[in-house]
């Protein structure tokens, strides 16, 4: 199997270097790696998040660009984030699944492969962040952003059904790489150049984003919650970021260049579960503390449009939910339609329709979870350092359930193990689609994957969460702005589909058949 | 009038002797034979991102296996003892798949092998035959 020679030889490249790490001092190495990285990613961070003033209130451009995208995309469909919402969930359910078709890829499955890569450390850790900079107000504008972030989830995953390269092996390759460039073909020469340019713009912020929120940003939470949970400061790990950071890049390294599935098959079996036991545990402490909930409620509701004592008051209080939202749920970024683009299907806009269950997921459910444990249990506090991100929410469960630090962990390293293995999914078509596909294009890449696995461990999380941000954020602008040229294409795809759906043309399948 | 019977068989050998058991029937009584392999598979997986991209391509590749190693020797084999026989292959869990190919063909009834590949599984898990039993829409044997 040359896979697994090629993995095991990598593998023991990148286990030589721990060794020569090893053999140098100690102390100190996650400070180097931090002194090295951070001046490169402060300048990119503070380019990308360039803002303008608003009564004195820095906001940044990109948030703008993406909230106004949503409500565009949101208004141009005429809401088809709640429209479809039902219609979503019968498609995801497979009601309309043809049993001829059984063995490829399903909406479900299209549809968790997406949430594996998003569910991530940004509900964890982001959302505390979100909280403690802007109190409990930034939920309320957390779960706007996220129920808007469903038109657009909607638009791009549609897209990337639609314009994806189907080959003649039977793989098949999405995302806005493509879409950008023979969607945008298709509307005339001179938008085809634009288009090209958008496709490899998006290529290389996407190859950041890789390396940022969907790495180095994991990695470092998912290190300090381990920290953390072993006794903070005291802790044995305490400033060995670097070995935790080469332990994740081995095991990572083994599912990605070692081709060994299994390490991945095991984790997706896991993740759902993790899932369902932090949403549970969530929930739990939510009604343990029910009395206190509509105080809690209130809380949000007023902070939203007051924040006394919040740095950037009302606007300050808007951007941090919003950002968090964006960052958790990737809407308009357009990472998912690289996913969700896998599935069967003859009509793309059916993909969109599952796809507005991402952000609701994500974010509508999972982030409100955190943000209500944080606030009701009192655990937010805007003097805390936002470096604790993880920290917060952990205390704030461990409050009512002691032992939970310890699920936690394990729920955030698998989470942030599935997260790191999308991300270097998507990084890597992004890669191979501007230096093409080859063995060594190929394992380039997934070297630099696994190097920023480390240096993410290593670094500060300020340093870390800016570069993240950034890289992520990037990404929106060709994006979006190639789907602003795309949106009527999408439009005719969409009044089709809905001319059948409500004309009954549409055969449904199995029980939903015999129910009528 | 010709029945149609659907024998499911999953290359073990309590398979095989369902398979002798349905030959031996369908032969005597002139009945058509419909010999079904039913890959394992669930529509409500995790996958990875590569697991999806290559997917339609192993589905081909599992058709593919399952037609020249399992069904196809089969059918070849039951046609030269004058059986009227034809192969079906599909993804799904076993036990519903095989209701649904049941009711597709119109079968009259259903042999299956009272054990599969794994008996550890089938101890833990419950076995495809007594799935078969509970949520079979038609007549079901079962072979020892």
């Amino acid at each position: 199997m040359p896979n697994y020679h090629r993995g095991s030889r990598f593998v023991a490249a990148i286990a030589a270097l721990c060794t020569t790490l090893t053999a140098q001092a100690q102390d100190g190495i996650d400070q180097r790696i931090d002194e090295a990285i951070r001046p490169v990613a402060d300048t990119v961070a503070g380019f990308i998040f360039s803002s303008f003033s608003v009564a004195g209130v820095p906001v940044p451009y990109v948030l703008v660009w993406l909230l106004l995208a949503a409500i565009i995309f949101t208004l141009y469909f005429r809401f088809i984030n709640l429209r479809a919402f039902r219609h979503g969930f019968q498609l995801v359910r497979g009601d309309y699944s043809d049993p001829m078709a059984a063995g490829e890829v399903t909406h479900f499955q299209a549809l968790a492969t997406a949430l594996s890569g998003t569910v991530g450390l940004g509900n964890i850790a982001g959302v505390a962040i979100a909280v403690s900079l802007g109190g409990p107000g930034a939920t309320l504008w957390m779960i706007l952003a996220g129920l808007l972030g469903m038109s657009s989830k909607f638009v791009e995953c549609t897209l990337g059904v639609k314009y994806r390269n189907e080959y003649t092996d039977g793989t098949v390759s999405g995302g806005p790489m493509y879409y950008l460039s023979k969607g945008l073909a298709e509307r005339g020469p001179r938008l085809a150049k634009l288009g090209r340019v958008l496709a490899v713009m998006f290529a290389v912020f996407c190859v950041g984003g890789s390396f940022g929120g969907g790495n180095m940003f994991q990695a470092n939470q998912s290190f300090k919650q381990l920290v953390a949970v072993t006794g903070g400061d005291v802790s044995w790990l305490a400033d060995k970021g670097w070995l935790f950071g080469v332990v994740i890049a081995i095991l990572v390294g083994l599912v990605i260049i070692g081709g060994i599935q299994g390490i991945a098959r095991v984790t997706s079996k896991i993740v759902p579960l993790m899932a369902v036991i932090y949403v549970t545990a969530g929930l739990a402490i939510i009604a343990l503390h029910l009395p206190e909930l509509p105080s809690a409620v209130a809380a949000i509701f007023t902070g939203a449009f007051s924040a006394e004592g919040i740095a950037g008051g009302a606007i300050g209080v808007l951007i941090q939910g919003i950002r968090r939202a964006a960052f958790s749920n990737e809407a308009g970024i357009g990472s998912a339609a690289i996913a969700h683009s896998a599935v069967r299907t003859n009509r793309p806009v059916t993909e969109g329709f599952v796809a507005l269950y991402e952000p609701f997921v994500d974010t509508v459910v999972v982030c409100t979870i955190t943000a209500l444990v944080i606030i009701i249990t009192g655990s937010w506090d805007p003097s805390v350092d936002p470096s604790q991100g993880v920290a917060l929410t952990s205390a704030a469960f461990e409050s009512t359930i002691s032992w939970f630090p310890w699920v936690l962990t394990v729920a955030v390293v698998l989470f942030a193990f599935s997260t790191m293995i999308s991300w270097s999914y998507y990084g890597l078509k992004a890669w191979t689609y501007l230096f093409g596909e080859s063995l060594v294009t190929d394992a380039v890449y997934k070297v630099l994957f696994l190097l920023f696995v480390v240096a993410g461990a290593s670094m500060q999380l300020g340093s870390v969460i800016d570069f993240s941000d950034a890289m992520i954020f990037a990404m929106a602008f060709p994006n979006v702005l190639g789907i602003y040229f795309l949106l009527p294409t999408v439009k005719r795809e969409l009044d089709e589909y809905w001319a059948d759906y409500k004309a009954g043309r549409l055969r449904k399948f199995g029980k939903a058949a015999r129910r009528g | 009038m010709t029945k149609v019977l659907l024998v499911g068989i999953d290359g073990s050998k309590c398979g095989e002797r369902a398979l002798e058991y349905a030959a031996e029937w369908a032969a005597a009584s002139g009945h058509q034979l419909i010999v079904a392999h039913v890959i394992e598979w669930s529509p409500f997986t995790f996958n990875t991102p590569q697991e999806n991209e290559e997917r339609h391509q192993r589905r081909e590749a599992e058709l593919e296996r399952a037609h020249q190693e399992i069904i196809d020797p089969v059918v070849d084999a039951l046609r030269e003892r004058r059986i009227m026989a034809r192969g079906v292959i599909r993804h799904g869990h076993a036990a519903e798949t095989l209701g649904l190919i049941a009711e597709e063909f119109g079968v009259h009834n259903i042999i299956i092998g009272k054990v599969g590949t794994s008996r550890i599984r089938a101890q833990l898990f419950g076995s495809v035959a007594i799935s078969m039993v509970q949520v079979s829409p038609r007549p079901v044997t079962v072979v020892p």
